[in-house]
């Protein structure tokens, strides 16, 4: 036994490590599976290299956008070819994927449920952690975290190329107008993921947070006002965003692979 | 509803040696748990050790862990349990324990030396201060800390790694570093010592300090991650950081 | 006796509320190396249980407003039998004093150009509270502790010692004064942690250890407020005035039962809260007593439209002086009209929306919903009368704070006079900021002005040692501490409380006889560490005798004032204004003797109207006045 943490000596010499008597492994429990299964689903789909585009309904997946190399499938790349082609064991989606997993992994709401759910740093409070040693984000590679913000700003603009996707989406059959189940669900996607990105706790620092007299500078005031509100809701916003970006994945790839046909609405 | 008769394990010892001791004890309509822990001491249990005053949530002193959860005894309903639940009383199991209940806190009165005071601004007469409401408002929701230490007692960063504690000032302190960093008049730079000396790095914002916190403020999304943002700004921003490399300007010095 | 921790200090103040604190920082600022001994942590005092603000004539939300105004003020609250001098001093100080505070780094809520905003509040004219939000007391002990870690900090930087200039003994009690040749030379204390004893050397100690509430059942009060600056000095050959006034705060939690007596500040009220009886009817307007007459709204409407134009409205007599709000509360409950649990309703539920009530209101609002299950913002709370602060205390020279003992000093709630027979709320945070600065400041002037420093008797350590230590040597079917405690506080409560009666009074005395000699008999379980049972038996010494004080003078004054209302002599007498009732120990026995007052300072006098005056001097106390002259 170590003589660290809560049998340190001097502290009150409690034999069990946590008296809690309610369900706390509950919560993290939860939170560690969806996030492993979103690490799971997403590692498995950006090597899959398929499936991201649905030619007939103009559907791209956020997961894949923008599409900008040249081994993308035809129609996809509505933005144009930014690159060459690259190798095929390099993933098409690498540069979205760094970019969202970047602005999710260094998030302050996803540290929270990580270091929580899997790596119970602590998993709940007043529950000790199993770790020996502990220097949080003090040091590398964890220091790297700090680096969020600019993840934030990455998330600015792919949320902005996404929503010229999902314009695209309302493109039917014939070229024209039209729109499906699968606007729909791209579309609400949208809207939680802007939620998610600007209830960031970076968003709100650079709004007006960092500002030392918020009288000065009424109008950014107002955004912080705004931005704190939304911020207060950003787990919330982080959790759904990650269910609605999955479900919204999984039903291009089903229609891209032709598992199943979308539902139009119009044309 | 009336009264009943409830079971209590209470952690009674010292530094060298205590044990939980089971008690069976009266409790009345609208009672908390500090005021079955008085019931015990004028009938059962004289010498029992209790750190309290206001028993209104006020001052802080009856911090304690209930169920393995920190609390303050005073602010515990006992309408919370149910009337078969045994109810686990024990000392905050961060600090060193002096007696029964009572820790020894002095921990949190050195860190709060370590934080350099409020510096008035230079040249403002006492009276001329002026300031804005909007612009106090953040380090007032600070200033509301009573000081009963919950926080500082759920920090993993101390509770489960006592060589942290030489680092690390803990929530409440780095909290008193916000505050005084948003203060409209306070003229001192805190941010790069934040990181430096006071050991925000080793907050890994997992919120259980805002979670205890009996006067609800929102110590991690108000003073934590905007004093981590504060700290980014200067330390770790690339362009700053490369201009620095570059001309070696001490362009963020203080 | 063997071995006993020692220390050497210039000055040692006992508490560190807010007198306290705001005394070291004086006496370390002056150069002196300073001492505070206090039962608690550091920085829990009893100040942070003051919600409402700290009175203080910045004129910043009405430019009428100065220290003349709050000198009137101060004075009718009082029932002008305030010490005049101390009034004025406080008025006059009390604005630089806040200002202070800012300095050291305290944030109070703002007016829109920037100030500090100030709040209505009982008994006085204009806005005149300092405040944040609900917590005021917490804002100010909280800046002083802060001011002084700052001093420590000076002194780090200075000698590479935190404590240098300023030590700080948290969770120590003083049990003792010691006297050389009636000169203070030191205090004998006790570390509640682990028992030991420690012996201050000191030619000078400043006491700020609060009230006596504890010596009652329902009290707002916490359990240090024993009584204990008041006993010490007493002991020490010091005297106490006005004992026989004590605060009874209008509106106290009155359910559940465990936390009856906690306060609902008087900021509800300021902010727009109605008293209201069972029959949904506002009483207060039917308990304007004679003195406030003309100067109160007598109608809801004009009550209403004053908080929005205070300049064309008198205001709501919600917000008379404690006192009478408390009496006026004691009458509607006894004539059936009180509220389910024994109390009436304070509504602001109706008058306020809950966004606002939650913004001005937060830890009333918080309090009532953790304790009590109940939201102000949509039902009103019950409330009713609570022991809170004693207007009594150590008799001290207006100026430096002095007591009649040399070396000695006291400020805060333990000194007495200041507040007369009644204190006004928000009176209290600027008497500690500005009494305390005062005792500090003289507590300096004595020690640089003494010569040699008297040494301290080794026998009287000894005796004081023992003295602390009897409970563990008592009888082994002694009384239970707790036992003694619990009815000391319920005959308080029952017999000397808000009104009182001389039958009742004589029986309180027999039984406080009662209660002295068991506590002799008290005897305490378990060891030196700290044992909260050897606590409490040591405070009752102290609670006894100024309970017998309040008790020996409430039976003397045979008028009705302020704090302290006989049913048997229910008018105020003029012939009483100037008297001051002063106790002393000698031995054991209490004595209570009354005292005329220095008559007030002419130009003080004038600035009031003769007409107000004639309602609380005798004639001849007047015949100098320009007015009756004229």
């Amino acid at each position: 036994m170590t003589q660290a943490g809560v049998s340190a000596p001097g502290r009150a010499r409690i034999a069990e490590k946590t008296l809690r008597t309610d369900n706390w492994w509950r919560s993290p429990l939860i939170t560690g599976s969806v996030l492993v299964f979103f690490i799971v689903y997403a590692t498995v789909r950006i090597f899959m290299n398929k499936w991201y585009w649905s030619d007939q309904n103009h559907y791209l997946t956020p997961i894949y956008s923008p599409c900008v190399n040249e081994s993308c499938v035809p129609g996809s790349s509505h933005l144009g070819h930014w690159f060459g082609s690259w190798p095929v064991f390099i993933p098409i989606a690498l540069i979205t994927f760094v970019v969202l997993a970047g602005f999710r992994g260094t998030c302050y709401y996803y540290r929270k449920a990580g270091y929580r759910s899997l790596f119970m740093a602590p998993a709940a409070c007043a529950v000790p952690e199993p770790h020996k040693k502990y220097t949080g984000e003090s040091k590398f590679p964890l220091v790297l975290l700090n680096l969020h913000r600019y993840f934030f700003y990455g998330a600015i603009l792919f949320g902005l190329l996404n929503v010229w996707d999902g314009i695209q989406a309302f493109r039917g059959e014939d070229g024209g107008f039209g729109f499906g189940l699968g606007t729909v669900i791209i579309w609400v996607n949208l809207v939680m993921l802007w939620f998610y990105t600007l209830s960031c706790h970076a968003c709100r620092h650079i709004v007006g947070g960092k500002l030392k007299h918020f009288s000065k500078h009424p109008l950014r005031y107002r955004y912080w006002n705004f931005v704190s509100k939304l911020n207060v809701n950003h787990g919330r916003y982080a959790m759904t965003s990650l269910i609605t970006v999955i479900v919204t994945d999984a039903y291009i790839m089903a229609v891209s692979a032709g598992w199943f046909a979308d539902l139009r609405f119009v044309n | 509803m009336g009264s009943y008769q409830a079971s209590f394990r209470v952690w009674r010892g010292d530094d060298e040696s205590g044990a939980l001791q089971d008690y069976t004890v009266e409790v009345n309509e609208g009672e908390v748990i500090l005021d079955i822990i008085h019931r015990l001491q004028a009938t059962q249990a004289p010498d029992l050790a209790v750190r309290w005053n206001c028993k209104a949530g006020k001052c802080g002193s009856c911090s304690a862990e209930i169920n393995g959860r920190p609390r303050l005894m005073c602010m515990t309903r006992m309408s919370t349990f149910t009337e078969d639940e045994v109810i686990t009383v024990t000392p905050m199991r961060t600090f060193p324990v002096i007696r029964d209940l009572v820790t020894d806190v002095s921990f949190n009165y050195e860190k709060a030396r370590e934080i350099p005071s409020f510096a008035p601004p230079e040249g403002v007469a006492p009276g001329e201060y002026r300031m804005q409401q909007v612009d106090v408002e953040r380090s007032q929701e600070f200033r509301k800390c009573i000081e009963c230490f919950l926080c500082q007692n759920t920090c993993h960063v101390v509770r489960d790694h006592e060589e942290n504690k030489k680092s690390f000032a803990g929530p409440r302190f780095l909290m008193r570093v916000a505050e005084l960093d948003m203060h409209p008049l306070d003229a001192k730079d805190r941010q790069k010592a934040a990181q430096e000396e006071h050991g925000l790095g080793f907050c890994n914002i997992t919120k259980c300090c805002t979670e205890v916190c009996p006067e609800g403020i929102h110590i991690t999304d108000n003073a934590l991650i905007p004093m981590k943002e504060r700290v980014v700004d200067r330390k770790y921003d690339p362009v700053v950081w490369l201009g620095n490399k570059l001309f070696k300007r001490s362009g963020s010095k203080s | 006796m063997t071995e006993i921790e020692r220390h050497s200090f210039d000055v040692v103040v006992i508490g560190a509320g807010g007198a306290g604190l705001r005394a070291v920082i004086e006496a370390r600022q002056r150069g002196f190396r300073v001492a505070v001994v206090s039962k608690s942590l550091f920085g829990k005092a009893h100040t942070v249980m003051a919600e409402g603000g700290c009175a203080a004539s910045m004129g910043n939300a009405n430019p009428n407003d100065n220290w003349q105004v709050h000198f009137r003020d101060t004075m009718r609250g009082g029932k002008f039998l305030n010490n005049w001098r101390m009034a004025e001093l406080h008025a006059k100080e009390a604005p630089d004093r806040v200002w202070e505070l800012e300095t050291y780094g305290a944030l109070f809520d703002r007016t829109k150009d920037g100030k500090i905003s100030q709040r209505n509040f009982g008994g006085h004219t204009y806005p005149r509270l300092a405040h944040v939000g609900d917590r005021t007391g917490l804002e100010l002990i909280r800046t002083m502790q802060q001011k002084i870690v700052s001093l420590q900090q000076e002194d780090f930087a200075e000698t590479g010692d935190y404590e240098a200039k300023v030590k700080v003994f948290a969770e120590c009690t003083v049990t003792e004064l010691l006297t050389n040749d009636g000169k203070i030379s030191g205090a004998v204390a006790y570390w509640r942690e682990n028992g030991k004893f420690v012996l201050f050397e000191t030619p000078a100690v400043v006491l700020a250890t609060g009230g006596i509430g504890k010596s009652f059942k329902v009290t707002s009060n916490s359990w240090e407020y024993t009584g204990d600056g008041h006993a010490l000095a007493m002991r020490a050959g010091a005297t106490l005035i006005n004992m026989e006034f004590v605060q009874f705060h209008p509106t106290g939690m009155v359910w559940p039962p465990s936390v009856k007596g906690i306060l609902v500040t008087e900021g509800v009220r300021g902010d727009g809260g109605v008293l209201k009886n069972s029959d949904d009817k506002r009483f207060m307007f039917e308990y304007i007593p004679d003195v406030f007459k003309g100067q109160y709204a007598e109608s809801t409407d004009e009550a209403d439209r004053w908080y929005d134009d205070a300049d064309n409205n008198r205001r709501t007599p919600d917000l008379l002086p404690r006192d009478e709000v408390a009496r006026a509360i004691n009458s509607e409950v006894k004539a059936g009209r009180g509220s389910p649990h024994g109390g009436v309703f304070l509504d602001i539920a109706s008058r306020l929306p809950a966004e606002e009530i939650k913004r001005r209101l937060p830890s009333m609002y918080h309090q009532f919903k953790e304790l009590a299950d109940v939201d102000i913002t949509k039902e009103p709370m019950e409330v009713g009368p609570t022991c809170h602060y004693v207007m009594g205390g150590i008799e001290v020279d207006p100026d430096s704070g002095a007591a009649t003992v040399p070396g000695l000093f006291a400020a805060g709630e333990c000194s007495g006079g200041m507040h007369g027979s009644n204190r006004l709320g928000g009176n209290s945070l600027s008497d500690l900021l500005v009494f305390g600065r005062r005792a500090g400041l003289g507590a300096a002037t004595y020690v640089e002005e003494l010569g040699e420093r008297p040494a301290v008797a080794e026998s009287d350590v000894d005796a004081a040692v023992a003295r602390a230590l009897a409970p563990f040597d008592g009888p082994a079917d002694g009384e239970n501490p707790y036992d003694v405690h619990a009815e000391l506080q319920q005959s308080m409560n029952d017999l000397v409380g808000i009104i009182r009666k001389a039958e009742e009074i004589e029986q309180a005395l027999a039984r406080l006889e009662e209660l002295k000699k068991r506590a002799q008999q008290i005897v305490v379980k378990g060891d030196r560490k700290f044992n909260p049972g050897w606590h409490l038996a040591m405070d009752l010494r102290n609670m006894l005798l100024v309970s017998e004080c309040v008790a020996r003078a409430a039976l003397l004054r045979t008028e009705s004032r302020g704090g302290h209302t006989r049913d048997d002599f229910p008018g105020m007498d003029a012939e009483w204004r100037n008297k001051l009732l002063v106790c002393s120990v000698q031995g054991d026995a209490v004595d209570v003797s009354p005292k005329e007052q220095v008559p007030m300072r002419q130009d003080l006098l004038e600035l009031f109207e003769l007409g107000e005056l004639e309602k609380y001097y005798t004639d001849g106390e007047l015949a100098a006045h320009p007015q009756r002259k004229a």
